[in-house]
């Protein structure tokens, strides 16, 4: 039987060959200052409740001080009964999740059975520990199996952790005072949808880094319910977006006609076969 | 303003300041950590179970880099469901700790992390190893983590040879309760898994159950 990692086969052991190309970067450029990778600053957040687990996240893409997207969607599906919000790098949560996604599927349709939630935590710590950091996704998972409903965190280093509520992004401590308030276990869905706005509007409110709408992802043993937008941001401009005008708007002062003088240099032929 | 890199914590390695300890009594031992998991100056986990199982009566108090320790466990429990299955018996907490050991040496260099390895057997009764950087000790008890420095007086002063489970269970918890009380990177639950010939009890003591000093 086909093994589930199939787009990438993970070589045994520990993996150091970045780690000397990543030192010879930092030697290259002055002052050892690399590059450092763009950040979204992000609020996201998932709490267990009775039935499931509730996700949420904000949709605000920032490129240093430009908001680059107001609806970037930052939930990320990965299984029919497993989402994933990313944190940290943009193009590394994205790739990363969907490197897992495609692998999942694949175990799907090899065995028959739907992906439980503890092995796409171990197949993203598997990779992120081989990396060593170097990919700067910061990432939680949460679904529903067989065996019940489970939040993970998995950091950029690999080390994973489980446990009913959190809350991760630039925009964490504002929603995690929410969460450390209002959990309770076997909460009923909309306090646990509440509970989860709640949190992320205090993360949009107090970090500059989140913002715009509130994306709410809801996932039960019936399958997953993603709500985007959730709630809107009150603060949307009326901005027309079209700036066409009438012909006849600007008048026509001065019209003048000048014919390009352009002389045949060279004509060839090809024929075109036509059988 | 909003600052380019974000957070540090967000990009800093996750550490597991910790205190750990492993004693052994006659007949079995009894393992304890705390539940604090730091990214730089922020708790990224208040309840985080740091004895984990590589065996079904052998157990791995986990400090250090969260991501090394976590991976290394996992590859041992691995590595000794094999070889169980290959011996066709409970392997010796001596294989286990090698296990360990072996990791630990070979890439002593790129890994920070250290694992006590403690448990039960039949053929040696309980028994406790460092593996510190990568070398192999039996020790009647073992400390760990940030947290020890400060806990090294009381254990070397108040150990003594041949307690039973339940005087162990309680040094364990005064010497947890201390560590925790002076250590910033320590902190939360107190996690306790005692091991003999008959069961493994995993047991947490909460906080405001924890015993108290002077200053309290």
């Amino acid at each position: 039987m086909a093994l589930s990692n199939v787009l990438e086969t993970p070589v045994p052991g520990f993996n150091f060959d970045n780690a000397a190309r990543n030192s010879a970067l930092e030697g290259l450029f002055d002052g050892g200052q690399t590059p450092k990778p763009l950040k979204t600053g992000t609020t996201i957040a998932g709490v267990v409740f009775k039935d499931g687990v509730v996700l949420g996240a904000d949709t605000r893409a920032t490129s240093s001080e430009v908001v680059a997207d107001k609806m970037c969607a930052k939930i990320h599906y990965i299984a029919p009964n497993i989402y994933c919000c990313g944190a940290g790098t943009a193009a590394d949560t994205e790739k990363t999740t969907e490197l897992l996604s495609s692998n999942l599927t694949i175990f799907s349709l090899n065995s028959g059975r739907h992906p439980r939630v503890v092995m796409a935590v171990n197949i993203l710590q598997d990779m992120l520990y081989r990396y060593r950091g170097q990919i700067g996704a910061s990432l939680i998972l949460g679904g529903v199996d067989c065996t019940g409903n489970h939040l993970y965190t998995v950091g950029p280093y690999g080390s994973v952790n489980k446990v009913p509520f959190l809350a991760m992004g630039s925009g964490d401590l504002a929603a995690l005072g929410i969460l450390e308030d209002g959990f309770k276990p076997d909460l009923e869905l909309e306090k646990a949808k509440e509970l989860v706005r709640d949190a992320i509007h205090a993360g949009i409110m107090s970090d500059l880094g989140s913002g715009n709408n509130i994306d709410i992802c809801v996932i039960t043993r019936q399958g997953a319910d993603y709500i985007r937008p959730y709630q809107e941001s009150e603060y949307k401009d009326n901005r027309k977006m079209k700036y066409k005008y009438r012909s006849g708007t600007t008048s026509v002062l001065t019209e003048e006609v000048v014919p390009l003088q352009l002389e045949v240099v060279q004509e060839t032929v090809q024929q075109m076969d036509t059988a | 303003m909003l600052e380019e890199t974000g957070p540090e914590w967000l990009s800093e390695e996750v550490k597991t300041g910790t205190t750990i300890i492993a004693i052994e009594f006659n007949g079995g031992v009894v393992l304890g950590s705390d539940s604090r998991v730091s990214a730089g100056d922020s708790v990224v986990n208040r309840v985080m179970n740091k004895l984990s199982p590589l065996h079904d009566k052998i157990y791995c108090a986990l400090s250090g880099s969260a991501a090394d320790a976590q991976t290394i466990a996992e590859m041992v429990n691995y590595q000794l469901d094999v070889h169980s299955i290959e011996i066709d018996k409970d392997p010796r907490v001596r294989s286990a700790a090698t296990l360990v050991r072996n990791i630990s040496y070979k890439y002593k260099e790129e890994l920070s992390a250290h694992l006590i390895v403690a448990g039960w057997d039949r053929r040696d009764g309980g028994q406790v190893f460092a593996t510190l950087n990568g070398l192999l000790t039996r020790q009647p008890f073992a400390v760990g983590g940030s947290g020890s420095s400060y806990v090294y007086g009381y254990v070397d002063a108040e150990y003594r040879r041949n307690m039973n489970k339940e005087e162990c269970q309680q040094f364990v918890l005064n010497t947890l309760s201390l560590a925790m009380n002076r250590d910033g990177s320590s902190g939360g639950v107190a996690y306790i898994v005692s091991i003999d010939e008959h069961s493994t009890e995993e047991k947490v003591i909460l906080g405001n159950d924890l015993p108290t000093f002077f200053d309290q």
